[in-house]
C-alpha cells in the first residue's frame, strides 16, 4: 500500500500522480475513486494530467480515452489498457495498493 | 444500406469503419487501400519512427488484429481505387475489380508533393511508412550533411529526430515566417526558435532551385541566391495534396479536396467523404475548409457516417481544432481557430522556460491555446474553449 494523498487533496474532479514501483495516477470521478497506471500505453503521457469524463479519463496528448473502471481504452491510438490498481480511504487518506494489481471491480472505493 | 464501401484505409478510413459497425450497421463492409499495410498511425514517422529501435512497425498499427477481425470486412489492400462510377454503383479497383456499393466514405487522405523533375535517389518524402523506412535506412547511413526543404510541422520535426540521431542538418524555407499565420507572430518565434537551440540553422525566405548529383545521386541543394548546401539526404516538406484523381469523372465537386455540406455528405447523399481528403461546409469559418491533422480524421467519420446511413444530413462536423507536434524535447499543442492579430496572453509558466501556455483572444472571446510541455493546464483550457463554443452555437 502506498499513501497517495490526503482525501482533501482529491476533490471531485481532481487527479494525482503517485510515485511508486510504477508510476499511477488516482482519479476522483464525482466520488468515485480510481487508480490506473500513470503511463499512457500510446506513447508516455502522464494519465493524471488528462481529462476526467465521468469514469473515463482522456489522455491530455492524443485524446485516446481509457475506461478508469477496467484500464480499456476506448479508441485508437492507444490500443492496450493500462493497469487498475485498488484504492482504499483510511482515516482521512487515500492508499493505493500496486503490489495488488487487480481487475476493475475491486479497483475502485466509494468515498462515504 | 446493404454494402458500403470505405476508400483509404488509414485513420479515417478505420475510424469510418468502426463507427459503421458502433451505429449498429451490419451489411457488408468493403475496405479498399491503395497501401499494402493494415491502418498504422502518421504521426510517429516523422519522430520516434526515424530513431532506431522506437516505434517498430507493430508498435503504429492503429488496432489490434482482434479489433481489425471485429469489423468483418473484406479488406482489399495494396490495389488502390481508380474510379467512382456513380452510374453503375460501383468503385473501380486498379486491377479492374468492381465493388457494387450502396454507400461509399472516401477518405483517400493525401499524396506529398514533390519537387518538380524526376526523383533522384537520397531524395525523400515523407507520407507513408514505406517513405519513413525508406528515409531511416539513410538517416541510419549516417550521412554528413542533411538538408530539409520547409520549416512546416513535417519538415521541424524531422530536423529534430535527425538532430536526435546526431547529425547535422540545415532546413531551408521559402518564407520568411511559415507559422507565423498560423500561430502569430509572436508564439511563431518561439517554434522558430527552438531549431537554433538544438543546433539546427534554418534559412528563411530561401528559394530552392534544384539539386546537384553524383551518380544519379543527391550531392547538393541549390539556392536561390547561387549557393549549394551539401547534402547527401534531402527531406522534402512541402505538404501535400489530397488524394483525388480517382474521383475525376465521377461528377462531385472536386477542389483542393472533396467538398461536401457541412455534415461531410457529398452532392450524391450516399458518398460521403472524412479526414485529410474532405473540405467540409464550415459555417463557423462561413467556408469550405479542409484540415490536415489526426483528431479531425479521428473524430469526422463519425458525423459523416451518420449521414451516410440516415441518407440525409442529420448532424454538422464542428472541427476541435486541435493538434499536437514534438519538436525536440518540445511537446507543442495548439487549438482553436485564431487569426495573427488575436491577442495573446501567457497564463501560466513562460516561454523562455519552454514549458508555458498562451491564450489567444478577440474581443471578449477567447479564440485559442497553445502550450509547450504543458499537457494538463493546455487540455483544460482546451475544454473551456470548446464549451464555450457550444455555448456561443447553442
Ligand atoms: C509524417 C507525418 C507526421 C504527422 N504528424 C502529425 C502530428 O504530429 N499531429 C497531427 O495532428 N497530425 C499529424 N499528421 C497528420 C495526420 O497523420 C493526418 O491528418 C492523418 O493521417 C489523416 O488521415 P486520413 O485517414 O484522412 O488520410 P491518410 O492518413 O492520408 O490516409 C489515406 C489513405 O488512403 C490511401 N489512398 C489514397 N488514394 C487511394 C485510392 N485511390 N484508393 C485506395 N486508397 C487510397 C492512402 O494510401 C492512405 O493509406 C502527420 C502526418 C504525417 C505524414
Ligand atoms: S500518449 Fe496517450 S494517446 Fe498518445
Amino acid at each position: 500500500m502506498i499513501r497517495a494523498c490526503s482525501l482533501t487533496d482529491l476533490p471531485p474532479g481532481e487527479s494525482v500522480r503517485v510515485v511508486g514501483p510504477v508510476p499511477v495516477a488516482v482519479f476522483n470521478a464525482d466520488g468515485e475513486l480510481y487508480a490506473i497506471d500513470d503511463t499512457c500505453t500510446h506513447q508516455d503521457a502522464s494519465l493524471s494530467d488528462g481529462w476526467l469524463e465521468g469514469c473515463f479519463v482522456e489522455c491530455p496528448l492524443h485524446e485516446a480515452c481509457f475506461d478508469l473502471r477496467t484500464g480499456v481504452p476506448t479508441g485508437p491510438p492507444a490500443k492496450r489498457p493500462v493497469r487498475t490498481y485498488p484504492v482504499v480511504v483510511s482515516d482521512g487518506d487515500v492508499y493505493v495498493s500496486v503490489a495488488d494489481q487487480t481487475a476493475a471491480d475491486n479497483g475502485t472505493a466509494e468515498v462515504a | 444500406m446493404k454494402r458500403i464501401a470505405v476508400v483509404g484505409t488509414s485513420l479515417a478510413g478505420l475510424r469510418a469503419a468502426q463507427a459503421l459497425r458502433e451505429a449498429g450497421y451490419d451489411g457488408a463492409l468493403t475496405m479498399v487501400g491503395a497501401e499494402p499495410h493494415q491502418p498504422y498511425d502518421r504521426p510517429p514517422l516523422s519522430k520516434e519512427f526515424l530513431l532506431q529501435g522506437k516505434a517498430e512497425q507493430d508498435g503504429i498499427a492503429l488496432a489490434i488484429t482482434d479489433d481489425v477481425a471485429a469489423l468483418n470486412a473484406d479488406w482489399r489492400l495494396g490495389v488502390p481505387a481508380t474510379k467512382l462510377d456513380t452510374a453503375a454503383g460501383t468503385v473501380v479497383l486498379a486491377d479492374d475489380t468492381d465493388i457494387p456499393t450502396d454507400g461509399v466514405v472516401i477518405a483517400t487522405g493525401g499524396h506529398a508533393r514533390h519537387l518538380p523533375g524526376p526523383s533522384v535517389a537520397g531524395v525523400h518524402v515523407l507520407r507513408t511508412l514505406d517513405d519513413a523506412i525508406a528515409l531511416r535506412q539513410d538517416l541510419q547511413a549516417g550521412p554528413e550533411n542533411v538538408v530539409i526543404i520547409g520549416a512546416g510541422f513535417i519538415g521541424s520535426e524531422v530536423a529534430a529526430s535527425c538532430r536526435a540521431l546526431g547529425l547535422r542538418v540545415t532546413v531551408v524555407e521559402a518564407l520568411a515566417d511559415p507559422l507565423a499565420p498560423l500561430l502569430g507572430p509572436e508564439l511563431a518565434q518561439v517554434c522558430a526558435r527552438l531549431h537554433p537551440e538544438n543546433g539546427v540553422s534554418v534559412l528563411y525566405g530561401t528559394k530552392v532551385t534544384g539539386l546537384s548529383t553524383v551518380d544519379g545521386r543527391v550531392s547538393g541543394v541549390r539556392l536561390a541566391d547561387g549557393r549549394l548546401l551539401p547534402a547527401e539526404v534531402v527531406v522534402v516538406g512541402i505538404g501535400m495534396r489530397p488524394a483525388t484523381d480517382w474521383l475525376t469523372g465521377s461528377g462531385l465537386h472536386l477542389d483542393n479536396g472533396v467538398l461536401t455540406d457541412a455534415g461531410c455528405v457529398t452532392p450524391l447523399a450516399n458518398v460521403v467523404a472524412a479526414g485529410d481528403v474532405a473540405r467540409y461546409w464550415s459555417a463557423e469559418h462561413d467556408a469550405y475548409v479542409r484540415q490536415e491533422h489526426w483528431t479531425n480524421a479521428n473524430d469526422q467519420p463519425a458525423v459523416a457516417v451518420a449521414n451516410l446511413l440516415a441518407g440525409r444530413t442529420i448532424t454538422h462536423y464542428r472541427a476541435s481544432g486541435y493538434f499536437w507536434s514534438k519538436q525536440y524535447d518540445a511537446w507543442i499543442q495548439y487549438a482553436g481557430r485564431t487569426a495573427p492579430t488575436d491577442e495573446i496572453r501567457i497564463i501560466d509558466g513562460s516561454p523562455e522556460e519552454r514549458k508555458f501556455v498562451a491564450t489567444y483572444h478577440r474581443g471578449d472571446r477567447m479564440t485559442g491555446a497553445f502550450a509547450i510541455n504543458s499537457p494538463k493546464i493546455f487540455t483544460r483550457t482546451r475544454k473551456q474553449l470548446r464549451a464555450n463554443a457550444t455555448d456561443r452555437s447553442s
